[in-house]
């Protein structure tokens, strides 16, 4: 049954997709702003795990527990001091000082680790697998999905259920009317990118045991995430889960026909759906 | 508010400081022209690579300073307009001059379906989408194994050699074929950045550029008073996919080696177009020209530091965008009120006094 574990593998991929696109979907979302350094935020988050990994020999689980507060920190100042200063209504001076931003980290990764491709270790659960069926399934692809899962119910709790939620809600309709209501706008913001961050610190430890990376391989990610949100229809990160499953399915099943194939694969699943339903499968939001 | 009164008004777009500038263009365009026949080799070959990427930041400014687009994806045209040049020159034998032509209308055909993919993306997703059709473009490049694959392929060398003017070049002024194909390789360049502006210029100050600067500032209201913005956004991306094609096209004729890696390659081809543009000043013509030249000697100055370099240039990107949004350019014109390329309508001959300034351009 080789199609069935195509199929599977790339549903199981689509969870890592997910993960990247749950971030940028809900800076989006909030501000919409575009962050178009989004995928080399996660390929610095995977550096600093593989830092800690490495100079403190933890493990990388909780290597990504120690890295995520960090990178909390460092969304919230990045939106706080640099990019609430931008947003307005052009939407050139985001895009601009984020695609600048992504330029700065390739580099400054590229200076502190040089260009080698590098992969964090998780030791035995690695090559670890359990029967399903018909077909074997890894334990970190599994493990990759059911944390896609379990964040996207989160941040659905979050937003729906709670009074940060209620407050990123009215600030993503109006932030003045939100202001009046007593709500700072500019805090919401750096804690709406704070919260990205740690959902990018969760694609990165993922990532990064999964496959090797190395300074470049940010804009692949970035595409890959915003693949994944307009596969499955801006404003559901539900959607965004179908979207990146999609994509995964479509790259495996591409990766099975010829290797070479494999990302063309992606980008061609993704041009169909923007051909036949430019909104996307799942569309929720009106703007 | 008497007839008379109303005749003798005009509407100009040129100042004295304009005037000056167009006549002091004309000479150095014209001392442009007679370069190859004074400075050596090394200097023609910056002076093409300074003239090639003015074209590229002239057609991204003309996007994202006019027409609101903001792409992150124009190597897909200098990649298209690469290797549509190379299948023409190498496996169709056409002269190259008559291929860069021919490059530009393929990039223009691939502007079509890219436009109609990505004009479907809200604002800041356009800017994605772009680089997605990019990579697809890539990509798919790199499955044409007559031109090399993924690895890429070189020019044959008589292409250049024989290519239409050459043999004149060298019997007349007695270049050497490397010399003459540099030289040749140069007016191409400088007639397409003459080519690139003019186009740009004559087009902003047109009815069609009013009604562009009107989309840009304010699209609804432009569409109230009938400006047809999404055919004005079509046509601009199509222009400046031709100009680009071209340009991809004439670069690989100088660089003779392609490979899809590097002819859709976004730092080279975008990033570097966008901080000329940025550093400049985006949405004046003089912008990307200021910025060209200030990028061309960073460029020598910090080359050698690598990585460090590209850091700063994303650095001094950002500086710019949050502290001085309209760039060198539009710093210095904002003290001085200088315009060389004016393109705002100045009402003369009335009874008012012209001293009141309205928006930058137009």
């Amino acid at each position: 049954m080789n199609w069935l574990d195509t199929i599977l593998q790339g549903v199981l991929l689509g969870g890592l997709y997910a993960l990247f696109a749950a971030g940028l979907s809900l800076v989006f979302g909030i501000m919409r702003l575009v962050n178009l350094a989004h995928g080399d935020l996660i390929i610095f988050a995977a550096f600093l795990i593989l830092f800690l990994v490495s100079a403190l020999g933890l493990n990388p689980f909780l290597a990504a527990v120690i890295a995520a507060p960090l990178m909390f920190a460092a969304g919230w100042a990045l939106q706080f001091l640099l990019l609430n200063r931008t947003l307005g209504r052009d939407i050139l001076p985001p895009l601009l000082v984020t695609f600048g931003l992504s330029i700065v980290i390739q580099n400054g990764l590229l200076e502190g680790f040089t260009a080698d491709s590098r992969r964090i270790s998780a030791g035995t659960l690695e090559t670890a697998s359990v029967p399903l069926g018909p077909v074997n399934a890894g334990i970190m692809p599994i493990l990759t999905f059911a944390s896609a899962i379990i964040v996207i119910v989160a941040l659905n709790q979050l937003i729906y259920r709670t009074a940060i939620g209620r407050a990123f809600r009215a600030t993503s309709d109006d932030p003045v009317t939100a202001g009046l209501m007593g709500i700072r706008h500019d805090r919401i913001f750096a804690l709406a990118t704070g919260l990205a961050m740690v959902v990018v610190t969760i694609a990165a430890l993922y990532l990064g045991t999964r496959a090797n990376f190395d300074p470049s391989a940010g804009p692949a990610r970035l595409i890959y995430a915003f693949e994944a949100v307009i596969i499955g229809g801006l404003g559901s990160l539900w959607g965004t889960l179908a979207g990146g499953i999609i994509l995964g399915v479509a790259q495996t099943i591409g990766a099975a026909i010829n290797p070479e194939w494999q990302i063309l694969a992606g980008h061609i699943a993704f041009l169909l759906v923007l051909l036949f339903r430019p909104r996307g499968l799942f569309p929720r939001a009106v703007d | 508010m008497h007839q008379t009164a109303l005749t003798s008004f005009r509407v100009e777009t040129r100042t004295r400081a304009s005037s000056v500038f167009a006549a002091v263009a004309v000479v150095v365009v014209l001392a442009a022209f007679t370069a190859p026949f004074f400075v050596s080799r090394s200097v023609i070959q910056d002076l093409f690579f300074i003239l090639t990427m003015l074209v590229l930041a002239q057609c991204w400014n003309l996007l994202a300073g006019y027409a609101g687009l903001i792409s992150v994806g124009q190597q897909l045209f200098v990649g298209c307009g690469g290797y549509a040049m190379f299948s023409l020159v190498s496996l169709a034998g056409f002269d190259p001059i008559l291929a860069i032509l021919a490059a530009g209308l393929f990039a223009t055909l691939i502007a079509v379906p890219t436009a109609f993919f990505t004009f479907r993306l809200y604002g800041p997703y356009f800017a994605i989408g772009t680089w997605v059709i990019a990579e697809v473009g890539r990509l798919a490049f790199a499955q044409w194994k007559a031109l090399g694959g993924g690895t890429g392929t070189s020019l044959p060398r008589e292409a250049v050699r024989d290519m239409a003017g050459i043999s004149l070049l060298r019997d007349v002024f007695g270049m050497r074929a490397a010399q003459a194909g540099d030289a040749a390789t140069y007016w191409l360049a400088l007639i397409l950045v003459l080519v690139t502006i003019g186009f740009i210029y004559r087009l902003l100050r047109s009815k069609q550029g009013l009604g562009l600067a009107a989309v840009r500032d304010n699209e609804i209201a432009a569409r109230a008073v009938g400006v047809d913005a999404a055919r004005m956004k079509t046509l601009v991306y199509l222009a400046t996919a031709f100009l680009t094609g071209c340009c991809g096209a004439l670069i690989y004729v100088q660089k003779q080696r392609i490979s899809p890696d590097a002819a859709f390659s976004v730092i080279d081809w975008t990033a570097y177009v966008i901080f000329i543009v940025v550093i400049g000043g985006l949405g004046t013509v003089e912008g990307p020209v200021v910025g060209v030249i200030l990028f061309f000697l960073l460029q020598n100055l910090l080359a050698d530091y690598g990585s460090w370099y590209l850091l700063l240039l994303g650095l001094i990107g950002i500086a710019t965008m949050l502290f001085a949004p309209r760039g060198l350019w539009g710093l210095f014109s904002d003290r001085t009120g200088i315009q060389l390329f004016p393109v705002r309508r100045i009402l003369k001959g009335g009874p008012f006094a012209q001293d009141k300034k309205g928006g930058p351009n137009g």
